[in-house]
């Protein structure tokens, strides 16, 4: 099984009705480990009960990334390989992405109010997040701009990857300018600074919520495939009654 | 090597003869800082201290204002065609038709900077940084926005949708094209990391813009 075989919207359709199920109750246990031990995680000295918000706000932003990383994958497959699923990849992602984008902003700003003592700062990581959810917004306006599926999947992929330009700054603009915003404290050299009754619950929350976004995304992506089945039906059956 | 300066030359003089609207950015530009005023309240002090940002708003506003021409006339009397199918690589073509819209659109902003710093109460070294940091930064926001006009021509929209996907990529130019002439002007940082960053954005998309305008134009055009 290659991605050549996933070409097939039919076999797309049929392999991952059978895969999906399996990815709901993966997620679901997961999450639930999880919350679970999130919500049994001592409290930290410092921050108190509001070190928890961290469980649910650094998977949030790390899919943020994930997920626009995930389209630019998907654009270069439209415009290099014209896989013919890779558009139908990249369109579902972007509300997901987005979603994902903004819950790492409220979070962060729910829980910047005890801690930093405002909601909102315009700091590099903040500022640069923000970059990245107007640019969702801006992709999902493309998508919604133009009817021919196909030509706004090319217009939308070269976006895409200029709007890629953004990921490293988000990543390293902790580490380049002085911020209010944390340094990075999981993913560093010399490893993790987080203390492992914390490390652990968040690394759980972090697979799980990705195997969401993948279950999430996988079903957007059936729900595309049909919406453009039902689209062609209803153009033939629009042209047949012309005829 | 003649193609592209005899399109360079083309463009230019398009922009500059009646119907081209080069100009009007300027005037766009002018205006939007007379509004500034009139929303703030004439406090020389405070329009001093915002004059950088005004300034580079409003250039920022007048440059997206004039992109869409960058590519939308050639597409409709034909000759974006004929670039795309000539021999000169398109890259090329979009950078040079991208350097003669700064030269026509781009640079009477910067010239036209120093004169609206007087009405906003700026002093000669505030109105030097400010027209040195547009002088450096304009390219970038006419290289970037370049692929918005790209994206606009290939989908037959224009406007607000160019509009919301060109500035989330302006928003680095902006940020740091406005703290330098900050800290020219108050300090305490110094003008030349901001400047050099600038600078170096523009750099960068003096390489993007091209390439990515010259994709959505094969990708898209049919």
């Amino acid at each position: 099984m290659s991605l050549i075989d996933l070409a097939n919207p039919t076999r797309f359709l049929a392999l991952s009705a059978r895969v999906l199920p399996w990815l709901v109750a993966a997620t679901i246990i997961l999450l639930a480990i999880g919350l679970y031990q999130s919500a049994t995680a001592p409290d930290d000295y410092q921050q108190g009960a509001t070190v928890k918000i961290m469980f649910i706000h650094v998977p949030n932003a790390w899919l943020s990334m994930f997920v626009w990383g995930v389209m630019s994958v998907a654009s270069l497959g439209t415009l290099v390989w014209r896989h013919p699923l890779a558009d139908v990849a990249a369109k579902a992602a972007a509300p997901i992405g987005a979603a994902f984008t903004f819950l790492a902003l409220l979070t962060g700003s729910l829980w910047g109010r005890p801690m930093w003592g405002t909601y909102w700062e315009w700091d590099a990581r903040l500022t640069s997040v923000l970059i990245l959810f107007l640019m969702y917004l801006g992709l999902m306006a493309l998508w919604r701009a133009v009817e021919d599926p196909s030509r706004a999947a090319r217009a939308a992929a070269v976006l895409t990857l200029v709007g890629a330009l953004n990921l490293p700054i988000i990543k390293f603009s902790v580490d380049w300018w002085n911020t209010l915003h944390q340094p990075a404290s999981v993913m560093r050299m010399g490893g993790s600074t987080l203390d492992k009754a914390f490390l652990i619950p968040l690394l759980v929350m972090a697979v799980a919520f990705t195997l969401l976004f993948v279950t999430l995304h996988l079903a957007a992506m059936r729900n595309e495939i049909l919406r453009r089945r039902v689209r062609s039906l209803q153009m033939m059956q629009a042209g047949r009654k012309a005829a | 090597m003649t193609a592209l300066s005899a399109l360079i030359r083309r463009d230019i003089k398009i922009a500059l003869r009646v119907g081209g609207g080069a100009l009007i950015g300027v005037l766009f530009f002018l205006t939007v800082v007379v509004l500034m005023p009139f929303a703030l309240g004439p406090d020389l002090a405070l329009l001093s201290r915002l004059g950088p940002a005004i300034l580079w708003l409003g250039a920022l506003l007048a440059s997206l204002l004039t992109l869409d021409r960058l590519f939308m006339a050639d597409h409709e009397d034909g000759s974006l065609d004929l670039i795309t199918m000539s021999r000169t690589p398109l890259e090329l073509a979009c950078a040079a038709k991208a350097l003669a819209h700064w030269l026509a659109a781009g640079l009477p902003l910067v010239v036209a900077a120093p004169v609206l710093g007087l009405l906003l109460n700026l002093d000669m070294a505030a109105t030097g940084a400010v027209a040195l940091t547009l002088l450096a930064g304009t390219p970038a926001l006419t290289f970037t926005g370049m692929i918005g006009a790209a994206l606009a021509v290939t989908l037959h929209r224009g406007g607000l949708l160019m509009a919301v996907l060109v500035l989330p990529l302006s928003i680095p130019v902006l940020i740091f094209g406005v703290a330098a002439s900050q800290a020219a002007i108050t300090g305490p940082l110094s003008f030349g990391a901001p400047f050099s960053i600038l600078c170096a954005l523009t750099l960068v998309s003096l390489v993007i813009g091209p390439f990515a305008a010259a994709a959505s134009l094969k990708h898209g055009l049919d």
